[in-house]
């Protein structure tokens, strides 16, 4: 039954991800995005992994909308049609896509309890979390406690990150330093 | 037949490439900024299901200790996942910035004219 | 009537609960799903929330951006001090055993203690960036 389930919300996810790369219109592009990411919130559901389900709704689904939305406020919200012919990254995309698929024919069967991946860390971390830790969640004990270094990096990126956004838009913006009249006169309409 | 019995054993590692090359065709062929980092949102988000499936175990359960349940699911990818989600919104957030600026500087923000007007200049 | 009754009335009824929820999500990220990305991600949804519905200023009143300004260094300083007083206190870096008198107890305080680090920086910094592009475009 997961599998079913699991099948059919791939399947839509596919079909969201079309709908991106044929729109033009930018808006509706965000909004589909915010669609794509609260469909995968709920195959990450199926496949047991609520914690990274909760997180890729809210920072998918939440603040990434928002974002891209501030984004094409100050920008423009139409794409142009492309200048060059699509035939080449075609080409590409459908060559790494059947290398990919190559390699992945080797993985075991989906959902098997006794492969490689269940052997080594995992079990010692199951069985020890609650002893050593006594926090019943896994995930939490693991990423403060276990690989307390991994999320120190985190949050260290996600600090760069806002003084990154901080320096390049602080300030009002500057008139008249070339983007503005190039603008205007190209006639461009939103 | 058989490779085509393989394929639908293992629909759900099929349509995760697919996602992850939908989004990579959307960086290489668009040339909207905005679409591109949008594309690159899509290929980051397949990759991490494709890191998840492999340790979803069937007849298991969240990785929350409970006396109820024996069987959980893997716990590592789940941690290795959440970081990763968190750079990937520090970088997109980063890149629309970097959008917003050149919007500002050249009044586009299309590559291919961008690229044209450096050609004259 | 303006058109936007509904909307003001709804999001002022739905605030404290979201503030709630972020807090219902950090504390309890240890026995269910949650922690602190999510929980900081929840609260500054609250404010940029707030903002969309009331202006930016009316935000700006309720979290200052000085405010904003300080709290985003803060939480990644109070992850790295945690490691350093179990440093000081006689173990390994970022090694909890040594936080309390009994490894395990250790163990769960500096889990907290780290929590509480990545929940500031988290929101204090989707907030920064919410309140950098808004700034822009005025």
């Amino acid at each position: 039954m997961e599998t079913f389930i699991n099948a059919v919300l791939l399947t839509l996810l596919a079909a969201v991800t079309i709908a991106i790369a044929r729109q033009r219109n930018l808006f509706g592009v965000v909004i589909l995005a915010g669609i794509y990411s609260f469909l995968m919130a709920s195959v990450l559901l199926v496949l047991d992994a609520v914690d990274v389900a909760m997180t890729e709704a809210s920072v998918g689904a939440g603040v990434s909308t928002v974002f891209m939305l501030g984004a094409l406020h100050l920008t423009r919200t139409l794409e142009q049609r492309p200048h060059y012919s699509a035939f080449v990254p075609l080409l590409v995309a459908v060559g790494v896509g059947a290398a990919l698929i190559w390699g992945t024919i080797g993985l075991p069967p989906f959902g098997t309890p006794d492969a490689v991946i269940h052997k080594h860390v995992a079990p010692v971390y199951l069985a020890d979390s609650l002893k050593d830790t006594l926090v019943p969640n896994v995930v939490t004990s693991t990423l403060a406690s276990y690989r307390g270094y991994d999320t120190l990096g985190e949050t260290t990126v996600v600090f760069t990150a806002a003084m990154g956004v901080m320096l390049l838009l602080r300030g009002r913006r500057r008139k008249g330093a070339g983007g503005d009249e190039r603008a205007k006169s190209k006639g461009e309409q939103l | 037949m058989e490779t085509i019995g393989k394929l639908v054993a293992h629909y759900n590692y099929v349509v995760t490439i697919f996602l992850m090359v939908a989004g990579l065709y959307i960086v290489i062929a668009r040339s909207n900024m905005i679409k591109k980092l949008v594309g690159l949102s899509l290929f980051q988000t397949s990759v991490y299901l494709l890191y998840i499936e492999p340790g979803k175990i069937i007849g298991g359960t969240a990785p929350i200790i409970d006396p109820a349940f024996k069987v959980y699911s893997n716990p590592l990818p789940h941690v290795l996942i959440l970081t990763a989600i968190v750079v990937g919104i520090a970088t997109v957030a980063l890149g629309l910035a970097l959008v917003v600026r050149i919007y500002e500087a050249y009044g586009t923000i299309e590559e291919d004219e961008i690229f044209e007007t450096e050609g004259e200049a | 009537m303006r058109l936007d009754a509904i909307l003001r009335v709804v999001v002022k009824l739905m605030l404290p609960f979201m503030l709630l929820f972020s807090l219902y999500v950090q504390f309890h990220g240890e026995l269910g799903p949650g922690g602190g990305f999510q929980a900081g991600v929840i609260a500054a949804g609250m404010v940029i929330l707030y903002a969309l519905i009331f202006g930016v200023r009316e935000a700006k009143r309720l979290v200052p951006q000085a405010l904003v300004e300080r709290l985003v260094p803060l939480g990644v300083l109070i992850y790295l001090g945690t490691g350093l007083v179990a440093m000081l206190l006689g173990g390994n870096y970022l090694d909890y055993s040594t936080l309390a008198h009994d490894s395990r107890h250790g163990q769960e305080y500096g889990i907290m203690a780290v929590e509480l680090g990545v929940l500031i920086t988290v929101s204090s910094s989707m907030l920064a960036i919410f309140y950098a592009f808004v700034e822009r475009g005025r």
